[in-house]
């Protein structure tokens, strides 16, 4: 991949391979949290802020530790232990800077640990072997991309709560329906830039 | 095969090792909020460390604002106007706050955090609430759900308080329970005697304090509650006073009665207990005296339940029923009401009143629970 501009990677990641709407990851907390616009930026900014820390500790980790020592197959439980540490410093920052945010993101935002976008960005970094650059920015790309997905969701859902919704179809069921056209409608950016 | 688990570990370990110690770095940056200043009413300061909750703070310094939940935002009652510092109002506080309280930044002391300086305002007569120790000296049943509890106090050894006032009492962790809570109970005893105070509590299924006292707490133990809260007292007038009660709720009512005894009130004086059949009934020999000593009282028990054996040819129903009854035979607009009891028994009552013209401003009430 060292042929492919950073900023490619970046702009390829919120569109076209958006880690939500393509790649389906990160879905539990996508669905849960996109009932207002004010509390999904909250989760969305922590989601970007962690995507870009743990792309750039994970990479280090990873080809700077892992592979000279041969240990590459420990990489499941180290980037877990890095995004877990990241999570409770975000956490601790959160609690103490905005104690609104902190309460209505809730469990939420401990949960970020196991967000499977979080372990799945680092993952791809790995097996699309990326630069050190390149998994930055698609981690910080990856990140506006399931923050731009829970925003358009959330302000799709705000307005919702004043129409008239089919019994059977009401909180889950009508936002499943609504990311799957989202996600039909992100198809349209894929002229734009590929990868993989 | 060695080497490789004792590299594999020894990579693991550093790792986790280092991630522990950005952490142990981080708690102390960011959970640290040094020593904050609170003033109260613009002219005491208190210096406690940041980080708790304002009404844990206050605790600490030994000011007891009323807390029956015990801090988990349920109960409103440690509301206090913050003036400055407190930061934007909690979605935990937002729905226990009125449109009025929210504009005189009134907040809850449970869920503020002292984080920074903090100017507060409270009631002087908050000032009034301490801490005390004291003994169990008697552990009775009323009935097969109520006990009496009197608390020999040991320090301090004195307790000042008015009439209908009520205390906070702290459980001790027991098999099953191991929080520590406080819950409000009325004072039953008169307010002469200050050496000890009476307590009436029922047992209610799945309460924590309740089964504490019931079925753990022994005579000759020692309790800590805090106290005395609330402004459910008597009213200055001239017109009739209407107490309605019902279980538990007898016990402030027998220290207002003994007050109005004491003074030997001229007032006229009808009291309405509910009960559900006779074995819910107490302290009605100490009604009948009261009922000699004070000119005008009358003692109003209704079942709403009577067992097929009970012989009873008192009132019958719910307690509204003799109350309504009596309402509309009388006059009522000097009337006091003195209400203690469930909340569905307290707005059924309410209701009651304020249908044969005893309104609000003339209904008094203490909303626990």
């Amino acid at each position: 991949m060292e042929n492919v501009s950073p900023w490619v990677i970046f702009f390829a990641a919120i569109f076209t391979g958006n880690i939500l709407l393509t790649y389906f990851l990160g879905m539990c907390s996508f669905l849960s949290v996109s009932k207002q616009i004010k509390t999904a930026v909250g989760l969305g900014v922590a989601v970007t802020f962690v995507l870009s820390m743990t792309s750039a500790l994970n990479y280090l980790v990873y080809y700077r530790i892992l592979v000279p020592l041969q240990l590459e197959y420990l990489r499941y439980i180290v980037f877990i232990v890095v995004i877990a540490a990241t999570v409770q410093l975000l956490e601790m920052f959160i609690e103490r800077y905005s104690e609104g945010l902190y309460i209505n993101l809730g469990i939420f935002l401990p949960l970020i640990t196991v967000n499977c976008a979080i372990l799945g960005v680092s993952l791809f970094m790995v097996i699309r072997k990326y630069t050190f650059i390149q998994s930055v920015l698609f981690g910080t790309g990856s990140g506006l991309g399931w923050l731009l997905a829970i925003l358009a969701m959330a302000g799709i859902r705000e307005r919702l709560n004043e129409e008239k919704i089919p019994q059977p179809l009401r909180g889950p069921g009508i936002t499943l329906i609504i990311t799957g056209i989202m996600a039909m409608a992100f198809i349209g950016f894929s002229g734009i830039v590929q990868i993989q | 095969m060695m080497d490789e688990i004792i590299l594999t570990v020894a990579v693991l370990g550093g790792i986790n090792a280092v991630l522990s110690v950005i952490l142990v770095i981080a708690e102390r940056f960011f959970a640290n909020y040094g020593e904050c200043t609170i003033t109260i009413n613009q002219d005491k300061t208190l210096k406690v460390t940041g980080g708790s909750s304002l009404l844990s703070a206050l605790n600490s310094q030994k000011i007891f604002l009323p807390s029956a939940c015990g801090g988990r935002g349920t109960c409103a009652y440690c509301k206090c106007k913050i003036t400055e510092g407190a930061g934007t109002v909690l979605p935990t506080e937002s729905a226990l706050l009125s449109q009025q309280e929210l504009q005189d930044r009134v907040r809850l002391a449970c869920q503020v955090k002292v984080k920074s300086d903090l100017s507060i305002q409270i009631s002087e007569a908050l000032f009034q609430i301490k801490e005390f120790e004291a003994e169990v000296v008697l552990l009775k049943d009323l009935t097969y759900d109520i006990k009496l509890l009197r608390l020999h106090l040991l320090r301090p050894e004195e307790i000042h308080f008015t009439p209908g006032q009520y205390i906070q009492l702290q459980n001790k962790p027991y098999p099953k329970v191991r929080e520590i809570v406080s819950r409000a109970y009325s004072i039953a005893s008169p307010n002469d005697e200050t050496k000890n105070i009476d307590l009436m509590i029922r047992l209610v299924p799945e309460g924590i304090c309740t089964t504490w006292v019931h079925h753990h707490l022994q005579e000759g133990e020692r309790v800590i509650f805090t106290g005395p809260m609330g402004n459910f007292y008597l009213r200055e007038g001239t017109g009739e006073i209407i107490m309605v009660a019902g279980g538990s709720g007898m016990a402030p009512m027998v220290s207002l009665l003994s007050e109005l005894a004491r003074i030997k009130s001229q007032r006229k004086i009808t009291y309405f207990f509910g009960a559900v059949s006779k074995k819910d009934l107490f302290y009605v020999e100490e009604m009948n005296r009261f009922e000699k000593e004070i000119p005008h009282f009358t003692f109003v028990p209704a079942l709403s339940q009577p067992d097929p054996d009970d012989v009873w040819d008192g009132e019958r129903g719910l307690i509204t029923t003799p109350l309504d009854a009596y309402l509309k035979k009388m006059d009522t607009p000097k009337a006091q009401g003195y209400l203690c009891g469930s909340p569905g028994m307290l707005n059924a009552c309410i209701k009651t009143m304020n249908n044969n013209g005893i309104t609000s401003d003339r209904i008094f009430y203490d909303p626990f629970a």
